[in-house]
């Protein structure tokens, strides 16, 4: 690395190197049966420069191919954007520990064990479903250096375990699914094994509704999949810079229903999406981003905020060797004080909502969505009665999140970047056949 | 850059005389570069290097995979996939017989987009974003452009030695308008498999796709409900692919006895008139090739024949498990992963029916046009048009915010009651499995009419 440095350092007033390497190892089911052990090895380098006042940027896997980085990454210079920003310097990082010494050393044999019992778990309840499910762990190294005398490096674990079902009936086909992610070795399957079988439970009958608007409960994995993507969109830097954000103009204003707080947080200890520092070695910091549903705070890497007369966040990503871009890392949600019991006893004719599918495919920038229930229940006088298909529901989150009915009480982490309690919709359209 | 040449005949060597069943291995050279647009300025423009490369064994049905890009101890690395593999197996291996091959493919096109320069790029793409930002009401742009060019080596213990020559091309534009608070977007998606003059020539469509997005910022959002729906090709193409084409790669299907029942072949799924094709052997576009991840010839394979099932898309162990012949549909979309079930070029065949036709008898319908993307559950599927009006009494009337739609594939297919005359192909797309995304595959379809259609709205 320091060998990149040094060569860019002689055709540019700036660089950055910034390393990533990964070694990864999973045990994944096929059809309820172990099918495969996979390890991935992994290495690149990326270069950045600042050169007659351009940004430009290269990679590469071949650590020895320094001159062809620093060649490529001169030609790119000649056409980069104008660098308003000014590489930090040695500094001091917070204590966000992402790395367990457990993980590394856990055998193929014990997370094959993690599987089967998982499969076993679930199937014991619901003999014809057939699983996938995967096993994982990883070791990820970053090293970052740059030519103001920063530098940064630290180390992170993953272990995560998954499991997706399907059961057929005739043609109708029901999916159901869990996983869980830590940078401590997960010990036991049996958190992910129960919310499978609390789905099998649910969706054990079918109920229909007809084409009205009713009232919603987004479960946390139904707030993913349903109104996280817009809201990821809107508080990027980049968009409020670009005036693409609906919230862009409405910093210090009340925009949510005054119970709504957001964080992005990447400090919380033993957490997947964690870190010390972003990508360009800013110091990690939690944003908050709403705050008693007031915009508080936008994500910002270095050259973003540049532009924007502001600091970063420490929220600059690198994904594939490009350039860092703002990038959430996890998104909390404050908790509410209503459970989700509450929630379904207030509910006369209503939904609960696990998976819309499709619902981040459409006008994200505009906070519209609408998806199919693949997931999700129709309740009937506080009780989950039976699961609905063919059901389409549409919303736009600045309407829905200006008026909740609660938010709940119960916070759970969703595929490692989010952390959200339950809300609780009034009113939404739903369409179905 | 190292001589992979080299490296892969040091691996078909290696792959040789281990106690496997079964060993292949791919190395892969790639070389890309890539322009993203924020708005007026460039926000990223540069070029990667990538070298890496995989085994993969089979013992007693089991399989082990290794990645790496340090291309050290390459027999520790064979070691280690056959250790893996028979910590897994237990039962017999099978994999639908295929000749050994060993032939060099070169790509068909004349000249690797790759190693054009960043200024002849960045020429064509300011004079695009140049006529999104004279429109009026714009109030920016995203415009992300990416290609590549690969030299993929394959060889296995069966002899095989494989080298292909493969480029692609995306560019994606986006234009995006604001009033208040209100926020619209429309985006082009354009592809080819390597030729940069074929995204040349679309300077027309962009100046209407900036005009279209501005008429959203007032156009009504349609009414949830139930109607007859007309796809343009290009939605069409993704519908198909969502619709349809997922269920047939028998991955999915092959040790699943409920999902075998229902996708025996000779079900019926839609009228005589639906015929529905994935072939990688069309020459020329993003899905194509000569032979797959696992050295198998790309075939053409009906899917659906006179509406019923006729035929799916296999890898060697899907074909050997379902007694089927092989269909040269095993990718992976880099070194990375290993080669997984997928689709190539999937299209409707044309029927017969004009566009004209096809509407004049709706009294209350929806267009839909040009995609944001689909998703499927196998069962259920939703696809998400960019651009969509009402059709009433037989003729287009008000630009509707964009849909989304959804279906199940049990009926919908058999829903389409009109086939069109005008199969187009669209190059623009990328298809995710198995966080394989986006892998280059390219859909088609005449335009279609669906009844019955559930479409999200107000």
């Amino acid at each position: 690395m320091e060998n990149i440095l040094a060569q860019a350092k002689k055709v540019a007033g700036e660089a950055e190197v910034f390393m990533v390497s990964s070694e990864e190892t999973s045990v994944q089911f096929e059809a309820n049966r172990l099918k495969h052990v996979q390890t991935k090895q992994s290495s690149q380098v990326a270069l950045r420069i600042v050169r007659q006042g351009r940004i430009g940027c290269s990679s590469t896997t071949e650590l020895g191919n320094s001159q062809g980085l620093v060649d490529n990454a001169v030609e790119s210079s000649q056409f980069g954007m104008l660098a308003k920003f000014e590489l930090p310097s040695l500094g001091s990082y917070p204590g966000v520990t992402v790395f367990d010494p457990g993980v590394e050393p856990v055998p193929i044999a014990e997370m094959t064990k993690l599987g089967d019992e998982l499969i076993a778990t679930v199937k014991s309840h619901t003999p014809d479903i057939i699983c996938q499910a995967e096993v994982t762990k990883s070791i990820i190294s970053v090293s970052i250096i740059n030519s103001r005398g920063g530098q940064s490096d630290y180390r992170k674990s993953i272990f995560s375990l998954g499991i997706g079902g399907s059961l057929i009936r005739d043609t109708d086909m029901l999916f159901v699914g869990e996983s869980e992610s830590s940078c401590h070795p997960l010990a036991e399957s049996k958190v992910v094994a129960d919310v499978v079988l609390q789905q099998l439970e649910l969706a054990r009958s079918q109920a229909s509704v007809s084409s009205q608007p009713l009232p919603v409960v987004f479960t946390p994995n139904g707030v993913a999949s349903a109104l996280v993507p817009s809201l990821m969109a809107a508080f990027n830097g980049k968009t409020v810079l670009e005036g693409a954000s609906p919230i862009g103009n409405r910093l210090g204003h009340r925009v949510f229903d005054e119970r709504l707080s957001l964080w992005d947080n990447p400090t919380i200890a033993y957490r997947p999406g964690s870190r010390p520092c972003d990508d360009e070695s800013v110091p990690s910091q939690c944003t908050p981003l709403v705050e008693q549903g007031t915009i508080a705070n936008f994500l910002y890497d270095l050259q973003t905020a540049a532009m924007a007369h502001t600091r970063s966040t420490g929220n600059g990503s690198r994904n594939h060797g490009g350039l860092p871009v703002p990038s959430p890392t996890a998104f909390v949600v404050a908790p509410g004080d209503t459970t989700f019991d509450e929630m379904l006893n207030d509910m006369k004719e209503g939904l609960v909502i696990e998976w819309l599918m499709g619902a981040g495919q459409g006008n994200i920038l505009g906070g519209d969505f609408s998806g199919n229930v693949l997931l999700g229940y129709k309740v009937e006088s506080g009780k989950r009665v039976g699961r609905v298909k063919n059901t389409m529901v549409s919303g736009n989150i600045y309407q829905v999140l200006k008026q909740i009915a609660a938010i709940g009480s119960e916070p759970k982490w969703v595929g490692g970047f989010l952390q959200t309690p339950p809300l609780y919709c009034p009113s939404l359209s739903v369409a179905a056949k | 850059m190292t001589d992979i040449e080299a490296i892969g005949h040091q691996l078909a060597e290696a792959v040789k005389g281990y106690s496997a069943d079964y060993i292949e291995a791919r190395l892969e050279e790639s070389h890309t570069s890539h322009i993203t647009y924020r708005g007026k300025e460039i926000e990223s423009i540069g070029r990667s290097t990538a070298i890496g490369g995989n085994v993969r064994a089979l013992v007693r049905g089991g399989w082990g995979f290794v990645t790496f890009n340090n291309l050290n101890d390459l027999p520790g690395r064979v070691e280690l996939a056959v250790k893996q593999a028979q910590i897994v197996g237990n039962e017999e291996s099978k994999l639908a017989p295929v000749e050994p091959v060993v032939e060099n493919v070169p790509s068909q096109v004349d000249k690797n987009p790759v190693t054009i320069s960043l200024a002849e790029k960045k020429r064509l793409l300011d004079e695009y974003n140049d006529i999104i930002w004279h429109t009026p009401k714009i109030q920016t742009s995203v415009i992300g452009y990416g290609d590549s060019h690969k030299k993929v080596i394959f060889t296995n213990s069966s002899g095989s030695y494989v080298e292909q020559e493969r480029m692609d091309i995306t560019l994606r534009l986006t234009a995006i308008a604001a009033e208040d608070s209100n926020i619209q977007q429309v985006g082009l998606s354009l592809g080819s498999s390597g030729d940069f003059n074929s995204i040349q020539d679309y300077h027309q469509q962009v100046r209407l796709m900036a005009q279209r997005v501005v008429e959203l910022l007032s156009a009504p959002q349609v009414k949830g409900g139930e109607y007859t729906v007309v796809l343009d090709p290009v939605l069409a193409g993704v519908f198909v692919h969502e619709a349809f084409g997922h269920l047939s790669e028998s991955d999915f299907v092959y040790e699943n006895d409920r999902l075998r029942q229902i996708m025996v072949l000779g079900k019926k799924f839609g009228s005589t008139e639906l015929n529905i094709v994935d072939s990688a052997a069309i020459p020329g576009l993003r899905g194509s090739y000569k032979y797959d991840d696992e050295g198998v010839p790309a075939t053409k394979t009906y899917l659906i024949r006179e509406g019923k099932l006729v035929g799916r898309l296999h890898s060697r162990e899907t074909a050997a498990k379902m007694k089927e012949k092989p269909t040269g549909n095993a990718r992976a979309i880099n070194y990375r992963y290993p080669p997984i079930v997928r689709m190539t070029n999937t299209y409707i065949e044309p029927g017969a029916v004009s566009f004209d036709d096809m509407i004049s008898d709706i009294r209350e319908g929806i267009y839909a046009k040009n995609w944001y993307g689909g998703m499927t559950s196998m069962e259920m599927f939703t696809f998400s048009a960019g651009e969509a009006y009402m059709i009433r009494n037989g003729k287009l009337a008000e630009l509707l915010r964009p849909v989304v739609l959804t279906g199940n594939v049990f009926t919908t297919l058999n829903n389409i009651d009109a086939i069109g005359n005008d199969l187009e192909m669209n190059q623009g797309g990328g298809c995710g499995k198995a966080a394989q995304v986006p892998l280059p595959v390219s859909n088609g379809s005449p335009h279609i009419r669906i009844r019955h259609c559930l479409v999200g709205g107000r």
